[in-house]
Formats: C-alpha cells, structure tokens, sequence
C-alpha cells in the first residue's frame, strides 16, 4: 500500500478549488452576456401556458422511505469497506462476523421487501 | 514524493478543460453515432464534419438570456449548477494515465489517494446535492418531482454501486487506484475473476449517469426535462456537462478497475495515455450504442430493479468472494 502524505490532502483542496472557480466563471460569464428583458410572462414557472396552480407542498412518502433505507445501507457499506481492505488478514473467523452482520441486515432488507416498500404505487 | 502545489493546479485546470472539451466533443460524437445507428447523418454543417458545431453550441447558450424565475430561490437557484459541476469534475483526477512521471517529468494524475475509491464516492454523492437543491430552488412542481425521482434513483443505484465494488477492493486489499492497477498487471485483469462485479457495477454507473435506460430524469414526455425545466443558458449546459462528465468518469473507472488500466498486459506495449484513452473511447461507444438501441425503464421498475436485483446480487457476490479471500489468507 502505498503512504499517502498529508500534501496529497492539500492536492485535493486545490483540485476542489480549480473546479469550483471555473464553475463560477461559467455562471457569472452566463449571467453577464445575454439580453436581459425579464418580463411577468417568461418569469413564471413551466405549465404549460397556464398560470402556476399552487405550490408543492407534498410528495409522495416513498422517497423519505428510499433516503431512509438508503442511509441505513449505505451505513452497512460503510463498515464493510474495512472489511474488504484487510479481508486477507482477517481469515475465517472475520469472515463469519462478517456474516453474521450481513446476514442480519438482509433480514432488515428482507422484511422491507416484503412489506412492500418498493412497490411503487 | 509528490508533485508541488503549483503543478497539481496546473494538471487540475489542464484536467477540467479537457474534460470540458471532451463533454462538448462527446455531445457531438453522440449525435453523430446516434444518427449512424438510425441510418442517417448527424450535424455536418457547421464546420467540417460538424466540428465546430460544439463551440456553435457553447456560444448560444452563453449569450442566451439568463433567466430566474419570480418565484425560485435565488441563491440556491444560482448555486446548485455550480455545486453540480464542481463535484462532477472533481472525480476525474485520480485516474492514473500511466507510471509516475509520465507526464513531462510529473504524475499523470491529480491527487492520488490511499483513499481514492471512497473519494469518488463522496464525490459523487455531493452530486445529488446539485439535482435536488435544483429541483427544489425552481419552486415549480415539475422541477421538484423530477429532482426526487433523479435523487432516488441516484441514491439507490449508488448502493449498488458500492456493493459491487467491495469484491475487487477485496481482492486487491488496496483503495488507491494505482494500487488497483498495478495488481492487475501483476495478476490478471479483474474483469475474469470479477466478471459478476464488473457487470453490475457498469449497470449501475449507467444508472449514475442517467444514462439510457435509466435516463428518467430527462424523460421529455413524462416530467417535462426533470430538475433542469426552469433553467436556462449557461446553467442548463452546466448541469448537462456535470451529466456527461459522470459519463466520462464512469467509463474511465471500468476500464481502471476491471480493465487493467492503462497497462496491457503480455507482450503489448505499455503505452500511457494512448490505451486509456482507448478504452475509455471503447466504454463511451458501448453507452451510446445502448442509448440508441434500447427502451427506457419505467420509474417503479427503475426503482425495483436496483433494490431487488441489483443490491441483492452485489451482496451475494461480495460473500463469495469474501469466503474464498478468508480460505486462502489473502494470497488471491
């Protein structure tokens, strides 16, 4: 494995840095040239011609449930990267912990399935 | 030993502007092979060959006018094109083109992390913050449901994404790319031992991407064009950019992870550079092929597809391998 040195932390900062400025760039060059006539018409949202019926207040509870069951995932994924980093050296008796943690939140997975979670209505 | 300061800002803004260019030259490759596959030709007026039809492209939406509408959230309306492109090109730079100092005496990459797989994966979260901040700052009902439809399907498929990943990263024992890469050449590509992985996690970058068939969110027909309908000039093209630079990105992560990179192996020459980017071009043509010859998937079987096959599969995949890597302590 090679060592990564603190500079190499420093790189990104630079990187993140250099793409933000130039995204930045694009926006203000965007907003800059151009005609500028707002008017009462162009400014309203999309509908089709019509004038905007109310605002959106609601959206289905699926996508709460999609970001929660996302989260408690992405959590497993989470602990199972060091796992898959030092799967060698930890031989069968991490890999039947690592079972005994999979098999448990697939239980959860299971149970989600079954009540219907994804059964997009 | 790394590279200063001042030449990795060099190598950032040489990688953006190349990526930049590569979406604009890819928006036109795209619509010329699309036009081959439908028997026809694509834009060859502009320009030879169409050529200049990219910077054609560019200059009108440049001096289009910007619009916000009355009742957006200015700020956030502003920033989400932003936050979206930024953390697009951000990915990039930590796929090796070749062996230290292959460029001009420097590394042919941006920032090499020990980290780098979980890097991308940070990086290509933030870009769902860029869609739902959109969808929800237009303050237009088509904008916000085409944001949280894109969101979840993003989110879903990134799971997959992640899982499916886990197999090769056990098999090496390393995160960093290059660690990745010289394995490969040491042993075998990935893609034979991980053909399993290798499949899932190029279905689930097509996903990443809003590729077809899993390109909801731009469903004319159904959701107008999903978290972009308010937007207009440069910061449409901005989150049009962030999407084909996920592309990109995606189709240079295959090959660096289960393609050997840019090493070949046996008695083929290494050449830096020249077969990445031949197996990138290889990765953007299957895509485009794909786009053109097959249907979109509805938004509940997008959905069902990803939490039911395509995690499920991953997973199995991850404990078989994770059960032949324990047997043989780590000596793959």
């Amino acid at each position: 494995m090679t060592a990564s040195p603190g500079s190499e932390y420093l790189a990104v900062l630079v990187y993140i840095a250099v793409a933000l400025a130039i995204g930045i760039l694009a926006v203000v060059v965007g907003a800059a040239l151009g005609p500028k006539k707002p008017g009462r018409a162009k400014l309203m949202p999309y509908e089709s011609g019509n004038d905007p019926a109310g605002e959106v207040k609601r959206f289905p509870v699926h996508f709460y449930a999609v970001a929660m069951l996302f989260i408690i995932f992405d959590v497993e994924v989470a602990f199972l990267w060091p796992y898959a980093v030092s799967a060698g050296s930890l031989g069968i008796a991490g890999f039947v912990g690592l079972l005994i943690f999979t098999v448990l939140l697939f239980v959860g997975f299971v149970y989600e399935w079954w009540k219907g979670v994804m059964r997009w209505r | 030993m790394t590279d200063p300061l001042w030449m990795v800002g060099i190598k950032a803004f040489l990688v953006v502007f190349g990526l930049l260019t590569a979406f604009a030259y890819m928006t036109l490759i795209e619509r010329r092979l699309l036009a081959r596959f439908q028997v026809r030709w694509g834009p060859n007026r502009v320009g030879p060959m169409g050529l200049l039809q990219p910077l054609a492209d560019a200059i009108k939406s440049i001096l289009k006018e910007d619009i916000v509408p009355t009742k957006a959230d200015k700020v956030v309306f502003v920033l989400a094109p932003v936050i979206a492109i930024t953390f697009a090109l951000v990915g990039f730079g930590l796929i090796p083109f070749g062996p230290k100092g292959a460029f001009f005496g420097f590394d042919p990459w941006v920032i090499n992390l020990d980290v780098g797989i979980l890097y991308l994966f940070a990086v290509s979260e933030m870009a769902v913050y860029g869609i739902f901040l959109a969808g929800w700052a237009s303050n237009s009902k088509y904008s916000l449901l085409g944001s949280l439809r894109s969101s979840a399907a993003l989110i879903s498929y990134e799971l997959a994404l992640g899982m499916s990943l886990l197999a090769p990263v056990m098999l090496v024992g390393s995160l960093n790319l290059q660690d990745i890469v010289e394995w490969q050449d040491k042993h075998v590509w990935l893609i034979l031992p991980m053909f399993p992985a290798f499949v899932l996690f190029t279905i689930a970058s097509m996903a990443e991407a809003a590729r077809t068939p899993f390109d909801l969110p731009e469903a004319e027909q159904e959701l107008v064009g999903g978290y972009s309908t308010e937007y207009a000039s440069i910061k449409w093209a901005l989150f049009q950019m962030a999407e084909y630079v996920h592309l990109i990105t995606a189709s240079a992560l295959i090959p660096t992870i289960y393609l050997g990179g840019w090493k070949m192996p046996g008695f083929i020459p290494d050449i830096p550079y020249l077969w990445m980017f031949l197996k990138i071009a290889l990765f953007l043509f299957f895509f485009i092929w794909i786009r053109a010859t097959w249907f979109r998937l509805r938004y509940d079987q997008l959905m069902r597809f990803g939490w039911g096959r395509l995690f499920p599969a991953a997973l199995v995949w991850f404990l078989v391998v994770a059960f032949y890597v324990a047997l043989n302590g780590g000596k793959a």
